[in-house]
């Protein structure tokens, strides 16, 4: 598989890494207008739909306004490290775009090609390097304002994304471990059958879950919590700095999604076993359609995450991470490694691996759902005195409130009672 | 987990309302999604108001064109974020505005101010004062927010006549606020002309 890459002439190279550019740049832009609309309807409104056919040119004209406005650096600010830092968190979202399939050898006018720019034997490793120097950017952005709400979004955000990337490489070991490879084409090679999605579920939820952690996006999206720290990291940034800052949030999103499609649902194979009808599903500039379609699936499900959920506290978020995820992910991995061991001594279908699969899974949806015991708070005695409203009965309501039921009444008084 | 209030309350927080009720909220959203949004499109489309929608007000006339408004001030009296200022004046035989002694000279209202709560149309003794249903209430000026007595005064309808002008509907300010009342008791003495014109006035109105 390797061994398609590195042959490239050289007009092809420039013209793939072009092509990766522009695609990253419109996705960006496709992505604001798309989540725009879809939390616009999760919400009973219609979103951006003037500019442009159904609003679409609603985010090129935002980045038009952002370019045109007055650039802010602030007196107290670093200035070399502050115009840095954007630029620094750009780079990376686009560079991981390199090694990403998007699809099998091609015809790249006139010449066979792998649509994928490179890829390298520890490609996935070199997706999760890149992605943290992106967090330089952000840290040294929040630091370089010399603004407090810069420094604690900038602080947050780089013990966020540290938390989440160990959750997030231990999910992918069992990924490697069934591939045989770090390299991406190969990953996909090796779901040609059954995706790791599917045999390997649990890892694919730690993985889903981390890498929300690690965009920073709704509920985990303390870094810029608004609420708190006015814009977090990019609170001093204007211009096109902070549209830099912006652009490298909307590229990670897809960056994480198209992994994610390469690592688990078969990257540009086509779904549901298609190709068993349809030969050509799989070959030419078909799997462009799936592997996008896969991305934009994964696109919604953040846009549906974040028209659904509330943010998290600081110290919850810390909590799911550490003791709730990491933990989960090692105990899988064992149970992985110890089923890859037996499979291959006794000479099983090493697919057998969903069995195990599943029902990790359930566990991991009650261990992750089930809230932390309530605190017992003290609860003020009925008093029925003027002041305090009398309680009700059975003691403060909390959770779901219980049913309204009616007490029978009391057996009625006869008139000799009564007169 | 729910000992206390558990049995305090009677009911236990099982696993659905631990494991399944977070999981419902996502399918709001979801569902959601697929109904009909809620949006009028306001610039482009634009829904008429409740019949009695509080907008931008109206100073009325009679129906021979005289206005209603007598210059009593108790509107200006009435507005809570004093948004009105009226300044009445005598009318006199060569120069009527509205029937009997006053009308009002000066009539502005500061949309700035104004809250279209309504209280001086409440406080209007004459019904001179009312509210229309118009609301794009925004400019880009003070001075033009200010709103004079021409720009509040009801248009002239067919067969009304644009004041300063004698009283078309009869000798004297009765038969414009309280018509027919001397026809009935005879004793006003009207001439047979006014009622005349009163009755051709009250058809055209119908």
């Amino acid at each position: 598989m390797l061994d398609q890459f590195g042959h490239d002439a050289w007009w092809v190279v420039l013209l793939k890494v072009i092509l990766i550019f522009a695609v990253c740049v419109v996705l960006t832009l496709f992505n604001i207008w798309w989540e725009r609309r879809v939390v616009a309807r999760m919400q009973h409104r219609i979103g951006p739909n003037v500019h442009g056919p159904f609003g679409l040119l609603q985010s090129l004209a935002d980045g038009v306004k952002l370019a045109l406005k007055e650039d802010l650096t602030p007196a107290k600010a670093d200035t070399i490290v502050f115009i840095t830092a954007p630029v620094l968190a750009v780079i990376p979202a686009f560079v991981t775009f390199s090694v990403i399939p998007f699809g099998p050898v091609v015809d790249f006018f006139g010449q066979r090609t792998p649509l994928q720019l490179t890829d390298l034997p520890v490609a996935t490793l070199f997706v999760m390097a890149i992605a943290s120097i992106g967090i330089y950017g952000i840290v040294l952005g929040g630091w370089a304002s010399g603004s407090t709400y810069s420094l604690l979004g900038g602080l947050r955000s780089s013990a966020q994304m540290i938390s989440y990337e160990v959750a997030m490489g231990l999910a992918l070991v069992a990924v490697f471990v069934y591939a045989g490879s770090l390299s991406t084409s190969q990953i996909v090679a090796a779901q040609g059958n059954l995706w790791f999605g599917l045999v390997l579920m649990p890892s694919f939820l730690i993985y889903a879950i981390s890498m929300v952690g690690e965009t920073n996006r709704a509920p985990f999206d303390l870094p810029e919590a608004e609420g708190e720290l006015v814009g977090g990291f990019h609170t001093e940034y204007s211009s096109l700095k902070f549209a830099l800052f912006f652009l490298a949030e909307y590229v990670n999103m897809a960056t994480v999604s198209a992994l994610a499609t390469t690592l688990f649902l078969g990257g540009w194979h086509v779904p549901l076993w298609i190709d068993h009808l349809w030969a050509g599903a799989n070959r030419g500039y078909w799997p462009l359609l799936w592997f996008f379609g896969k991305l934009f699936g994964f696109i919604w499900v953040f846009i549906w995450l974040r028209g659904s959920l509330p943010r998290l506290r600081y110290d919850q978020f810390m909590k799911l991470g550490w003791k709730r995820l990491i933990p989960l992910a090692l105990t899988w991995i064992v149970i992985v490694g110890v089923v890859r061991v037996v499979c291959v001594a006794n000479d099983i279908d090493p697919r057998w691996i969903a069995v195990p699969a599943v029902v990790f899974t359930a566990v991991m949806v009650v261990a992750l759902l089930r809230g932390a015991p309530a605190p017992q708070l003290p609860v003020a005695q009925p008093q029925g005195a003027f002041p305090t409203p009398a309680m009700p009965a059975g003691g403060a309501v909390r959770g779901a409130a219980a049913p309204l039921t009616f007490a029978p009444s009391t057996a009625p008084r006869s008139i000799e009672e009564a007169s | 987990m729910t000992e206390n209030t558990g049995e305090n309350t009677g009911e236990k927080h099982g696993l659905k309302e631990q494991v399944w009720d977070p999981v419902a909220g996502f399918a709001v959203t979801f569902t959601t999604q697929f109904r009909k949004p809620v949006t009028e499109q306001y610039p482009f489309q634009k829904e008429p108001t409740a019949p009695r929608f509080h907008g931008r007000h109206q100073l009325n006339r009679h129906p021979d064109g005289l206005e209603k408004c007598v210059g009593c001030e108790l509107c200006a009296w009435a507005c809570p974020a004093d948004a009105i200022y009226v300044e009445g004046a005598d009318n006199t035989e060569e120069e009527r505005y509205s029937p009997g002694e006053r009308y009002g000279r000066v009539y502005q209202i500061n949309y700035l101010r104004c809250i279209l709560c309504g209280l001086c149309i409440e406080a209007c003794p004459t019904r001179a004062l009312t509210m229309t249903n118009e609301y794009e209430l925004a400019d880009t000026s003070r001075e033009s927010l200010i709103y004079q007595k021409q720009d509040l005064l009801a248009p002239l309808q067919p067969g009304m006549e644009a004041p300063p002008h004698p009283m078309r509907l009869g000798d004297d300010e009765q038969d414009y606020y309280a018509p027919g009342l001397d026809t009935l008791a005879g004793a006003r003495g009207s001439t047979t002309e006014a009622a005349g014109a009163r009755g051709s006035t009250t058809e055209e109105q119908r």
